[in-house]
């Protein structure tokens, strides 16, 4: 008996439908957010994370709404975030129906943020996300959905950011994401090591040879992906099959 | 039969409602000590701290309702933090009483492992459970806390491990409790509501 390794699909938004692009930029649609959440909850996902990487001011009542249509197909865990940067954003995102947050710049801005949302909400609830890119002989934190460095060490980031009240990271290759290379094992393992609470994987995600990768080499609790499940490269339900038959422990469902 | 959700002003009602009405179960919420009063069965969800738990049910006036309904018979179930909140007290909140069902306490587990436990884990069942009736032995079921009760007499039916063993599922006469949450632990979650509700005399 242990706590299995999470497989968690993620939609990221511009608020209204499920778009999806390579190292965050060239976005395309890829479909309707309630849709793509009633399929993975059905084929054994884990969780689903949501976000809005618009994140513009003007568009967030679409975004709650969208949370909302997406949290009413689940019977698993939602988490969702983009753009938040204040207590009753946060709020409202949890009222919409999501379980737990993300923040992302707007903690790096002010890492008090984090001690904010876990006082109101508690630490379980508070996802912290990092976008992460290699830079010499360290990982950066960059922000603004990738697109500004900040000077700042992720792992160091990382590990303030627990200190302060973050219940969850969820560390994103830059390098990595949209590439279909496998994840970045060294980051992820370094995060892991770094921090005492559960770190979620993304960015890279491709054969079921790389969720072993990064559950084994990068320590990783949870492993995040989006275009492998939305355009059906790879099944929930096998690639759970082969991460059991290798000894990871994960929910079987049927 | 009428099905209530506490409302306390926190807690995540919304997807408890959802679980019980894709069974076929309507439930209501009830926020005074009138609306608990009328009602066949409770359920009190639980998100987020201890003390603002117990202090949102006392300026709502519905600490002793809630007490007075368990002692009348009155079926209760307890989601993770409505679990701890059955206990007398807890290490999120020293300065502040729980509902005190139960005489034990909640501890903050101890950090051997990852912290807040959060994701899908399976019990080790200790009693014979009601809730866990047609469950099959190696459920997972999803778990976020820090805290929880490491010992609940008699009333622990199904313990879980993570950095300590813990009271998952606990059950003592019309009461019951889940550290996990039913409404977010897919299929097997549905089976956990769906038998609480039949013990509480309804059909689902």
């Amino acid at each position: 008996m242990s706590l299995a390794h999470r497989i968690i699909p993620c939609l990221d938004t511009d608020g209204e439908r499920v778009v999806k692009g390579v190292n965050f930029v060239n976005l395309r649609d890829a479909g309707d957010p309630a849709a793509l959440a009633a399929r993975y909850n059905i084929e054994g996902a884990d969780e689903l994370v949501v976000l809005d990487i618009a994140a513009s001011r003007d568009h967030r009542p679409t975004f709650l709404e969208t949370i909302r249509r997406v949290a009413a197909e689940l019977a698993i865990p939602l988490t969702a975030g983009g753009g938040v940067a204040n207590v009753d954003e946060g709020r409202a995102i949890l009222r919409a129906g999501a379980d737990k947050l993300t923040v992302n710049t707007a903690a790096i801005r002010n890492p008090r943020l984090l001690t904010a949302l876990a006082a109101e909400f508690g630490s379980q609830a508070v996802v912290l996300a990092i976008d992460a890119k290699r830079v010499g002989d360290r990982w950066e934190a960059f922000v603004r959905g990738g697109s500004v460095p900040t000077g700042i060490d992720a792992v160091a980031w990382a590990r303030q950011g627990v200190d302060c009240g973050a219940g969850e990271i969820l560390i994103t290759s830059m390098d990595k994401d949209g590439t279909r290379s496998g994840f970045d094992c060294p980051l992820t393992a370094e995060i892991s090591r770094a921090v005492s609470v559960p770190v979620i994987a993304s960015g890279g995600a491709d054969t079921p040879e790389t969720f072993l990768e990064v559950f084994r080499e990068g320590r990783a609790d949870a492993a995040l992906a989006a275009s492998i499940f939305h355009d059906s490269i790879q099944g929930l339900g096998a690639l759970k099959r082969f991460l059991g038959e290798q000894g990871v422990s994960v929910r079987q469902t049927g | 039969m009428k099905i209530a959700l506490v409302e306390y002003g926190a807690g995540n009602l919304p997807s408890v409602e959802r679980a019980l009405s894709h069974l076929g179960v309507e439930s209501r919420r009830a926020s005074t000590p009138e609306a608990l009063a009328g009602c066949d069965a409770l359920i009190l969800p639980g998100v987020g701290h201890f003390g603002a738990l117990m202090r949102s049910l006392g300026e709502r006036s519905l600490v002793a309702p809630l007490r007075e309904a368990v002692s009348r018979g009155t079926p209760l179930l307890g989601i993770c933090l409505g679990l701890q909140a059955m206990f007398a007290t807890s290490d999120e909140a020293p300065g502040d009483t729980g509902l005190s069902l139960f005489p034990q306490k909640v501890s903050a587990l101890p950090q051997t492992d990852r912290l807040p436990h959060m994701g899908w884990n399976q019990l080790r069942r200790a009693r014979p459970s009601k809730l866990l009736e047609g469950v099959p032995q190696d459920a997972y079921f999803y778990f976020a806390h820090s805290y929880a009760a490491l010992d609940a007499g008699e009333a622990g039916v199904a313990f879980c491990d993570h950095c300590a063993p813990f009271v998952a599922v606990l059950e003592q006469g019309n009461t019951f409790a889940t550290q996990f949450h039913p409404e977010k632990s897919g299929p097997v979650g549905a089976q956990i509501l769906s038998n609480f509700v039949r013990q509480a005399g309804g059909k689902a």
